[in-house]
């Protein structure tokens, strides 16, 4: 399975990146490399294995849905890279 | 999989005051015949709790060795002097009141990965360059809480990806053993500042062999402890279910007193283990007679240097010699978990560096032009190369039609690793590997060649992909005077018996490590 110019192209919109012309080319070929090693795993036989997301069992945990203190605002919005009032200010999102 | 914690067959000692030579290093302390930034953990411990040494005094003697070999070494991104230097005095403070903690004013680093309240935490990238936390990590506030003194930020790859710390945004750090060498990655910078005694210890952050990779490059202790063990509330995210915080160290006993530190469970943190922390310093020594110590009957990794191989062997045997078994172990997937992890990682990745947005906190640009343009924008020019590469891989394989054929089949490899090692730990209680395929390469080397800068964690991964605790400890040098690592992995939760053999093994290699040339 090889990748090409329009599969890179579509995985950067996708991942919200932008490539210059030369970039584009480098990573094309440098995705088309790793994949290719990536394709030694075809020869392991998965039929029937159960997939691990996690190598330790999970649970869920849960706790009463109380009113507790919270963050204070100036501190959320201290790293704001744009602010209006105690809100994060945003460019214009519906037309 | 149980999370029970399995008995431990050793009697577990009280550690008494009386280290290793204890009374001729504390001479020469006292004496002024040894630098004091030449001190372990445990030793200034004594120190400070005799009254023989104040948290100031030593924290000043460290500032000033930082400003000394920082030139060249660049391992801290930030350092924090005059927060560090209130901290220590309010330690000599609590101390003079009869206060004792392990870490009651001993300085330390933080890798910068992990978020302090009110210190900039970058992440080695420009995307964070500004960002200044509003809370502390849980490691850190423990640590806070304990009374240790923080010296800084250390350098790391940018959001952890690498083997070798030159991705990061603020430039490479460098291995104090050869300056022209990386200190390995990504906790690079921490692993160069402990051997370059510009701290007592520090934490890292291991997804890959992030600890012990860079810990074996740069001749000190690193321990990547079992998933769940530590809490990883305000660790900055890169793969969730491989990352784990842990201790680098000049010693064993450092690593134990500050895994014991950072250790337990957290409200905070829904994947940390709700099992009690076993008091890992005074448990090191044991009696490990008889232990059965599994090796990798097959361990030709591509590019496995034999000066590595011998310097492992030559472990293996002391071990032998110390009464333990030596046991052949099969890992039969083991060589597919270097290209499993590389989906699983970037996978998570791609899905965790999506809040880089330009909206709550972080670099923005582009706004003018729209939400479209800031999000690329801010995202193209706020990532280094290599974070990108690793989103462009993790989005493909996540992405509609590919997502069986990579991200599913990766993580059915991984069943497979957690399956491989059940079975080895059914034969044996530790197994013994390197820790990388090389020792420490030249600054330059790998940067251009994604995959050789990949292998160099051939060993360690699938460690993390089994959510495993291991040890890296150095074991020797090479022909160039570069420090070799092994490492000691253990079963789930058995952090304290990859400990006790690691104190066994560093106490009978005695090396002769002296410090890096500086």
């Amino acid at each position: 399975m090889s990748i090409t110019r329009e599969d890179v192209e579509h995985v950067a919109r996708l991942a919200r990146l932008r490539f210059q012309e030369d970039e584009m080319e480098r990573m094309t070929k440098e995705l088309g490399s790793i994949l290719e090693y990536m394709e030694q795993l075809r020869e392991v036989d998965t039929t029937g294995v159960e997939p691990t997301t996690h190598a330790i069992e999970l649970f869920n945990v849960f706790r009463e849905d109380e009113v507790r203190p919270s963050m204070d605002v100036e501190e959320v919005l201290a790293n704001a890279p744009g602010r209006k009032g105690d809100t994060f200010r945003v460019p214009k999102i519906i037309e | 999989m149980p999370l029970e914690e399995k008995e431990t067959p050793s009697e577990c000692r009280r550690s008494s005051s009386e280290g290793p030579a204890l009374s001729e290093w504390m001479r020469a302390a006292e004496a002024r015949l040894m630098e004091l930034w030449e001190l372990t953990i445990w030793q200034a411990r004594e120190l400070l709790q005799k009254g023989e040494l104040t948290s100031e005094e030593l924290t000043r003697a460290l500032l000033e060795r930082i400003s000394n070999v920082e030139p060249k070494i660049h391992a801290f991104i930030t350092i924090c002097g005059k927060e560090a230097l209130e901290q220590a005095r309010e330690a000599d403070r609590l101390l003079r009141e009869g206060k004792r903690s392990p870490l009651l004013g001993i300085p330390i680093a933080l890798k910068d990965v992990l978020c302090t309240k009110g210190t900039p935490t970058t992440c080695g990238s420009r995307i964070l360059e500004n960002f200044v936390p509003p809370f502390d990590a849980t490691v850190v506030r423990k640590l806070r809480e304990q009374g240790a003194v923080f010296l800084g930020k250390t350098n790391m790859d940018e959001f952890a990806m690498g083997s070798s710390t030159e991705h990061s945004a603020f430039g490479p750090t460098r291995n104090p053993w050869d300056l022209e060498r990386i200190p390995g990655g990504s906790s690079g910078g921490s692993a160069a500042a402990v051997a370059a005694h510009e701290c007592l210890g520090a934490l890292g952050s291991d997804t890959g062999g992030s600890i012990r990779q860079p810990a074996s490059c740069c001749g000190i202790v690193g321990l990547k402890p079992t998933y769940g063990r530590v809490s990883r509330f305000g660790l900055v995210a890169f793969a969730s279910s491989l990352d784990q915080i842990g201790p680098m160290t000049k010693d064993v006993r450092d690593c134990a007193i500050l895994l014991e530190a950072i250790s337990g469970h957290d409200t905070k943190d829904s994947t940390s283990i709700p099992v009690p922390v076993p008091p890992y310093e005074s448990c090191l020594e044991a009696d490990l007679r008889g232990m059965r110590v599994g090796y990798l009957e097959s361990s030709e990794a591509e590019g496995l240097d034999p000066e590595v191989k011998e310097a492992v062997k030559r472990s293996l045997e002391i071990m032998e010699g110390m009464g333990m078994e030596l046991i052949p172990v099969r890992l039969p997937h083991m060589a597919y978990a270097l290209p499993s992890y590389y989906l699983v990682a970037p996978a998570e990745a791609s899905s965790n560096l999506a809040r880089y947005d330009g909206v709550k906190y972080g670099l923005r640009c582009g706004e003018e032009e729209g939400l479209m343009e800031m999000y690329l924008c801010t995202r193209s020019l706020g990532f280094g190369p290599e974070v990108k590469r690793r989103i462009m891989l993790g989005t493909y394989a996540l992405s509609a039609g590919y997502y069986e054929a990579y991200y599913r089949k990766a993580c059915q490899i991984r069943t497979l690793l957690v399956r491989d090692f059940k079975e080895a730990f059914g034969k044996c209680e530790v197994i013994v590997s390197p820790t990388s395929p090389t020792t420490a390469f030249k600054l330059g080397e790998k940067l251009h060649d994604p995959i050789e800068m990949y292998l160099s964690d051939y060993f360690t991964i699938p460690v993390n992909m089994a959510g495993l605790p291991a040890i890296s400890i150095p074991c020797g040098f090479d022909s160039r005077g570069l420090p070799i690592g092994v490492q000691i992995i253990g079963d789930l939760l058995q952090e304290e018996r990859i400990l006790q053999v690691a104190y066994a093994l560093e106490r009978t290699l005695d090396l002769e490590k002296g410090s890096p040339p500086l």
